[in-house]
């Protein structure tokens, strides 16, 4: 019996800034449009899938920390912000958060901004830039928007990554050192980070955002999913490939199921998707893909399977469901969610939403 | 199964340090960055690395790498696509793996490691084998970085080479270089907690040997110097013009530096089955947030100072019983101000008489590496009984209230801590013990 809860999720995607809007694309199951990025000197069209400006102006932008911070640490503290909701209302001034923040490429923006000023002329670069340019900045701010931050960490790695991040916060958990821990994984886009994309795979489409889920030993504080389990660590190396570390991966999970619901990372990209198609051949089951609609998240895309799969469980849409992270260079890592209200022991499936394919 | 964690009602083992691997401007290696911290000796010169001429501040303390690395499980490929960074990181972790003794996944003396029953009842996946591999840096392989953005900008068309730097450029890959070339395997952790991230990262392995994920992990530091960090610090004008001076009174800002340092952790019991020679004993770990500002540490140290008090709540030890602090000690006037506060309210009265230097007056700052560096010169001041020397200090400081240690001296060390405070406001507290 898991003793982590789920307490929250958040979610900033090219669907738009909050869960419902991530919910409403994932049910439609259409790839959302594509805008084109503009290259300087370009020869080629870049494309992205970015994420929208939201119909208000968000308050936190508000917050003296926010002023002059990066789409990343925005996209961050706005999943955060959805992901405590929850729990601020209950008790927020008792509760200590742990935050991990998960990132792949990091503050993409600012970093190009500062090293194209440097490279015109260094006496003149700013100032203000810079300190943006670091993984540890969004975290930062988060830590310092949210108030209640005790702990915190940055983790950088492909989007398997974004499971580790889960672990750490367990483990804050299980020690007694935080109340609740918030996990995010989060990216923002740029034609360089689309560049570099395009070079490794024609086929993909860059995306920009952020997932949270908030993690509590309290189940009065689940919106009805518990964390029941974190595969090992299968670390890719020259002696284990990227299809063997899947199989491995796919192994530590459950046989497939006609119920249960398999969260995965495709993306319609044979050279990428090859790994993990070959580890779930045997799913029969249901299965949804987030990058098909959203696009390539890196490491937001890794949060967005997590919090779309404990949505649809929260929502009674599936009594379970398993995270697939293949990540690109790394490792890959799998999870299993699970309903769970107290005093409730069973669940039937009730509906399933458009995109998931049997 | 990283998760559920095995239930375990055993008491967490002793971690020991069995391995350490060092890589600085003083040298590579134990024994010439031993000589060097001992003397204080500074290592700055002219930067050369890349054109500083419109840049307000020319130094920096620069590593003299190798014509060739030491021979290892990567390939010439692999080995071509090693940028500075991943060189300096894979002679450090060659170093205190060769170090500790330990053997690769394809040498037959890798049986020599039989796995303990305490740890396959932790741990009964039969991973036990497995070694965590956890690693701080800010910038990971940002040299590759420049170089993806020049071509990208200046040669639009061009994209050889492009391909390759994208994926180099990027920590976790640098990391992996590391598994193929000693050969074993084990999950990656990369923690970018800025200056802090260092001792976050063996802070973190410590934790996983403790909880019984592992029965051994190595863990540290790298970065090197890069245009982009480089022009960073001296747009904040956060580098010093004139000497990095930590604690001095007429300090104007910090130095920067390169290097790497990663420590061989395992269980006292698996050091013991194997006979494997001991060079010290972490003992403690404390880490917080500070959420005052990005780049400025709150002023009164309160998050650094709990940093402290943490490490010594899982050390089970108190300042009487440390005898010596390597300092975060940048140079810049608001973190020696707030860390000489932290210092001097958790000391109390032990402050007067408690030696404290900064090791960033011979090295500079390190980033990334920097904790993990401070973490090995705390262990080679243990080791070999002798105090580091700030290379350089004049007017101390009337706010700090702790003796510096100006000159090289030999002393009585059982007990040392460091301590890193990162961009951001990640703050972290190492405690060592001598191993006799």
């Amino acid at each position: 019996m898991s003793r982590i809860f789920v307490a929250g999720l958040g979610a900033v995607s090219p669907a738009g800034w909050n869960v419902a809007a991530l919910r409403a694309a994932l049910d439609r199951g259409e790839p959302l449009p594509v805008q084109p990025l503009e290259r300087p000197g370009g020869d080629k069209s870049l494309r992205a899938r970015l994420v929208p400006a939201p119909a208000t102006r968000p308050e936190f932008l508000a917050h003296p920390r926010l002023r002059r911070t990066s789409p990343i640490t925005h996209y961050t503290a706005a999943a955060a912000l959805d992901a405590v909701a929850g729990l601020r209302a209950l008790r927020a001034e008792k509760i200590q958060l742990g935050l991990v923040v998960c990132q792949q490429a990091g503050c993409v923006n600012y970093s190009c901004r500062f090293f194209d000023e440097v490279l015109k002329d260094p006496a003149t670069a700013s100032p203000l830039l810079f300190p943006e340019t670091v993984y540890a900045a969004p975290a930062s701010h988060v830590a310092a928007l949210l108030e209640n931050v005790t702990l915190a960490c940055s983790l950088v790695g492909d989007p398997a990554v974004f499971l580790q991040g889960a672990a750490l916060g367990v483990r804050w958990l299980e020690e007694n050192r935080v109340d609740a821990c918030l996990v995010i994984g989060a990216e923002e886009t740029n034609w360089i980070l689309a560049d570099a994309l395009w070079h490794l795979d024609r086929l993909a489409v860059i995306a920009g955002g952020a997932g949270a889920i908030c993690l509590s030993l309290d189940p009065a504080l689940s919106i009805g999913v518990a964390l029941e389990t974190i595969t090992d660590v299968h670390s890719y190396r020259a002696s284990t490939s990227r299809t063997q570390a899947a199989q491995a991966m796919r192994k530590q999970l459950p046989a497939s199921s006609t119920v249960e619901l398999l969260c995965d990372g495709l993306s319609d990209s044979p050279c990428t998707d090859v790994a993990e198609r070959a580890a779930w051949l045997d799913w029969t089951g249901p299965r949804l893909s987030p990058k098909r609609v959203l696009g390539e998240g890196l490491m937001a895309a890794a949060a967005w399977q997590c919090v779309a799969a404990c949505d649809l469980v929260s929502a009674g849409r599936f009594p379970a469901a398993n995270i697939s992270l293949v990540g690109s260079n790394q490792q890959a890592m799998g999870a299993r969610f699970r309903w769970s209200r107290p005093g409730i022991s069973d669940l039937s499936p009730v509906t399933r939403a458009g995109n998931i394919t049997p | 199964m990283l998760f559920p964690f095995p239930p375990t009602s055993a008491p967490p083992p002793r971690v020991v340090i069995t391995g350490a691997g060092i890589v600085t401007a003083l040298g590579l290696g134990w024994k010439p960055n031993a000589e060097g911290f001992r003397a204080g000796r500074p290592a700055f010169r002219p930067v050369s690395l890349f054109d500083v001429s419109r840049q307000r501040v020319k130094t920096a303390a620069e590593v003299d790498l190798p014509d060739a690395l030491p021979p290892t499980g990567l390939s010439r490929r692999q080995l071509a696509r090693l940028d500075r960074a991943g060189k300096m990181l894979l002679l450090a972790a060659n170093e205190a793996w060769q170090q500790a003794g330990w053997k690769s996944d394809l040498e037959p003396g890798r049986a020599d490691l039989p796995v303990s029953p305490a740890a396959q009842q932790r741990r009964p996946t039969g991973q036990t084998r497995d070694v965590p591999l956890v690693l701080g840096t800010t910038a990971g392989g940002m040299s590759l970085g420049e170089d993806y953005f020049r071509q990208a900008v200046q040669s639009p068309g061009r994209h050889r080479r492009q391909p390759t730097r994208a994926i180099h450029y990027q920590p976790q890959v640098q990391a992996r270089m590391v598994l193929d070339a000693l050969g074993f395997n084990g999950p990656i952790t990369i923690i970018s907690n800025a200056c802090a991230s260092g001792s976050n990262a063996i802070g973190h392995a410590w934790n996983l040997v403790r909880c019984g994920h592992a029965e051994r992990a190595l863990a540290g530091g790298y970065d090197a110097l890069s245009l982009l960090v480089f022009a960073g610090f001296d747009a904040l004008q956060a580098l010093s013009p004139t000497v990095c001076r930590p604690f001095d009174a007429r300090r104007d800002g910090l130095a920067l530096g390169e290097g790497a340092a990663l420590v061989a952790l395992e269980t006292l019991e698996q050091a013991r089955r194997r006979n494997a020679p001991i060079l010290g004993e972490l003992i403690g770990y404390g880490t917080t947030i500070d959420r005052h500002h990005l780049t400025q540490p709150q002023p009164e140290g309160n998050a650094a100072l709990t940093a402290m008090n943490l490490a010594c709540d899982a050390a089970r030890l108190g300042p009487k019983d440390v005898d010596y602090i390597n300092a975060h000690g940048t140079g810049t006037v608001l973190n020696d101000s707030a860390e000489a506060s932290a210092i001097s309210r958790w000391a109390g009265p032990r402050a007067a008489t408690l030696p404290v230097s900064s090791t960033k007056a011979s090295i500079g700052h390190l980033l990334g590496a920097a904790g993990a560096v401070e973490a090995v010169i705390c262990l080679m001041a243990l080791r070999e009984q002798w105090l580091p020397a700030q290379a350089a200090f004049e007017t101390p400081d009337p706010a700090c209230n702790f003796p510096i240690v100006r000159q090289p001296r030999d002393a009585q060390l059982k007990v040392a801590l460091s301590n890193s405070f990162g961009f951001g406001g990640v703050n972290a507290t190492l405690i060592l013990r001598r191993w006799a």
